[in-house]
């Protein structure tokens, strides 16, 4: 059969009319009430912020002026400072790396399930974040307190009472708990986004379920794990709550530091000074990160 | 003994019969398509031949073994998707030795197999790149490559095609039908476009609700078409209403509004109603006065090599296809005669069914 085959020549368009001025400056007003809440609520205090840790201190009067490069150097000198900052880095690369092997391959079977099962659990695996995160931490510290569910079993069956909490594992086991969701939801939405013909195309090759898994799933899901870590690590490493809970005195964390130099010391430009350091070692830790990982999945997937 | 057999092979969404009682035997190198129109179990068939899809009762057989209930992974068959499913990750290269690599291929052999198959597919200068930086035609022959380097016992296609422009398509055809008359891979490709499937297969599978209703050589197909669903689905065709006025040895006489019609056919009894069907460019067109029917013309479409008239007539609106010769056309308005030699009439028994709801298949 021939097929009927059109020859139409393309309107030529004139030249498009210059756009009024309300059309041109559309974006900008448009994109103009989030920017002033941006500017507002994140940049204004973080600039009072960087500000703040230059201020001088003095301890009897507790009156902040001048300018100073000493909270830097104190933090950047004192190893007592330098630990906390170790042990909040290890806590929360601990509670990414769990994170992903636990979420992984939960993310996995939710996207095997059939519904009404995926939404039942779908709602289970996101229902942590309706409670706050306050609640929970208790609810950790009465499992794992000296008179804590976890203590009685433990005595019950001969093993005798146990310190669980103020520990660092605690903290990473919340933290974990916490965050979870944070690495579930990525993972899932790009296995959604996965042809399943892919898969069923690893399989009629003879590839193994764990062959396919590996070599084809694993590489196009990088993506939602890079950034289900990215939001756990960054989230972690600034954590409060938790630390500050479950903790205790003793195990310090540079969120709680913060915190008590706010608080406790009244400090307020050291603390400044300590917030800021978390904000840029995140930041360098995160970029570089991103950079290894996204750098070599961007050279093959685009 | 043939090579691919599926016997009363059924599926079955939990009342809904998507596939039913397909019985099918395939030879050794033939190229088969299933045709029909869209949901009508098409891609559920080759599924259930890939092992993607559970076959709730019948069987499978591939060269005399049973594969009913083989896995997919241990059925070792080349299947090309409707959206290639290359993977993403990978170069074409990559992509292609994949299968080799799950056959445990040696390394050293991988290499020139590999390049074969990319030769074959005219990709052999793409081999580092990714599918992304690949056209739809050129993902499609990765695709193609991928299935076929593993020397698979048999190649299923779901419509392979279907994602490129026309000209592309046409173009592709002929190279998918050179690629597996070189390889001599036995192959089953699923389409709904009926010029596909005509143009490339061996025989041609026709489906209609989950069922086979023909099986059949292209032409065949086209000329003798079982059913008058298989006949207003395959190409275009005229019916005509008519009534049985007299019958003979392998003739009958039909009475169209009136006007007698020869038409070949056994077993019709007087008075019995029929529909006439005939194909486009089976209508001769002639001075007004002359035919068997007066008409007028009342639109015409330019085909390139063919005029495609729409004309109205005393038996309601025809369609008929003219060669074009160079001469000036028939405008519409025009009255015109038309004709038909007798033993190009197919009919078919029963009243005119109503407005096809079908979509065109062209
Ligand atoms: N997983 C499924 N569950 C329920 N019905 C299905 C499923 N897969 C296919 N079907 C139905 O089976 C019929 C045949 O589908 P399919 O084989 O994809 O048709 P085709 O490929 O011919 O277009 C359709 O009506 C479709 O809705
Ligand atoms: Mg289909």
């Amino acid at each position: 059969m021939s097929s009927l085959s059109t020859d139409t020549a393309a309107p030529v368009s004139e030249k498009a009319p210059s756009p009024g001025l309300a059309q041109r400056f559309a974006p900008a007003l448009m994109a103009g009430p989030a920017t002033l809440l941006f500017a507002a609520l994140v940049l204004t205090p973080l600039l009072l912020t960087f500000l703040l840790s230059f201020n001088e201190y003095e301890h009897a009067t507790g009156r902040t002026h001048g300018f100073t490069l000493s909270h830097y150097a104190e933090v950047l000198t004192d190893g007592y400072y330098l630990e906390i900052f170790l042990r909040t880095f290890r806590v929360a690369a601990l509670a990414t790396a769990i994170c992903a092997v636990i979420g992984v391959p939960e993310a996995l079977i939710l996207s095997r399930m059939r519904n009404p099962w995926r939404s039942v659990f779908l709602l289970v695996v996101l229902a942590p974040l309706l409670v706050s995160v306050v609640v929970r931490a208790f609810g950790w510290s009465m499992l794992l307190g000296p008179d804590g569910v976890v203590n009685m079993i433990l005595q019950a069956v001969g093993i005798g009472r146990t310190r669980l909490l103020y520990s660092e594992g605690t903290v990473v086991v919340a933290l974990v708990h916490i965050m979870l969701p944070f690495m579930v939801i990525p993972v899932w939405t790009s296995l959604q986004k996965l042809d399943p013909a892919v898969e069923q195309a690893a399989l009629s090759f003879g590839a193994s379920r764990s062959t396919t898994m590996l070599r084809v799933i694993a590489p196009q899901i990088l993506p939602g794990i890079l950034s289900g870590s990215l939001i756990v690590f960054g989230l972690s490493a600034s954590a409060f709550a938790i630390p500050g809970l479950l903790g205790g005195r003793r195990l310090k964390m540079v969120a709680t530091v913060v915190y008590d130099q706010y608080l406790g010391e009244l400090n307020w430009p050291l603390g400044a000074a300590i917030a800021v350091i978390l904000l840029v070692a995140n930041l360098i830790v995160m970029l570089t990160y991103h950079h290894v990982v996204d750098g070599h999945y961007r050279k093959r997937m685009g | 003994m043939s090579f691919l057999t599926l016997r009363n092979v059924t599926k079955r969404y939990g009342s809904f019969e998507a596939v039913g009682n397909v019985t099918l035997s395939v030879e050794k190198g033939e190229f088969v398509s299933l045709l029909g129109p869209s949901g009508c179990g098409k891609t559920t068939t080759l599924q259930m031949i890939a092992g993607f899809v559970d076959v709730t009762s019948g069987t499978i057989e591939l060269d005399g073994r049973d594969i009913t209930r083989t896995k997919p992974n241990s059925r070792g068959l080349g299947i090309v998707f409707q959206s290639y499913a290359l993977f993403p990750h990978m170069t074409v290269f990559d992509n292609v030795s994949f299968g080799l690599e799950m056959k445990r291929v040696p390394k050293s052999e991988r290499a020139a197999l590999v390049e074969e198959a990319l030769a074959l597919v005219h990709l052999d200068k793409h081999a580092g790149r990714y599918p992304r930086e690949l056209s739809g035609g050129q993902r499609q022959r990765v695709a193609l490559a991928r299935a076929i380097v593993i020397r698979p016992p048999v190649l299923l296609l779901d419509e392979p095609l279907s994602n490129l422009d026309a000209k592309l398509r046409e173009a592709m055809q002929f190279e998918l039908r050179d690629i597996q008359r070189k390889v001599g891979t036995t192959t089953i490709m699923v389409t709904h476009d009926q010029a596909e499937a005509f143009s490339i297969s061996d025989r041609v599978v026709v489906m209609e609700s989950g069922r086979i209703t023909q099986i059949d050589q292209p032409y065949r197909i086209y000329e003798h078409p079982e059913t008058e669903f298989i006949s207003r689905f395959v190409g275009k065709t005229n019916m005509l209403p008519g009534t049985v006025s007299a019958v003979g040895d392998g003739r009958a006489t039909v009475s169209l509004a009136g006007m007698p019609a020869d038409v070949p056919a056994d077993g019709l009894s007087m008075g019995e109603t029929v529909v006439l069907c005939i194909r486009p460019e089976k209508l001769r067109l002639t001075p007004a006065g002359q035919g068997r029917l007066q008409g007028r013309v009342t639109d015409r479409f330019f085909l390139g090599s063919q005029w495609l008239y729409h004309l109205d007539g005393p038996l309601g609106p025809l369609m008929a296809v003219a060669t074009n010769d160079g001469e000036a056309p028939l405008d519409p308005g025009a009255p015109v005669g038309v004709d038909w030699p007798a033993a190009v009439v197919r009919v078919h028994r029963g009243a005119m069914p109503a407005a096809p709801e079908l979509e065109s298949l062209e």
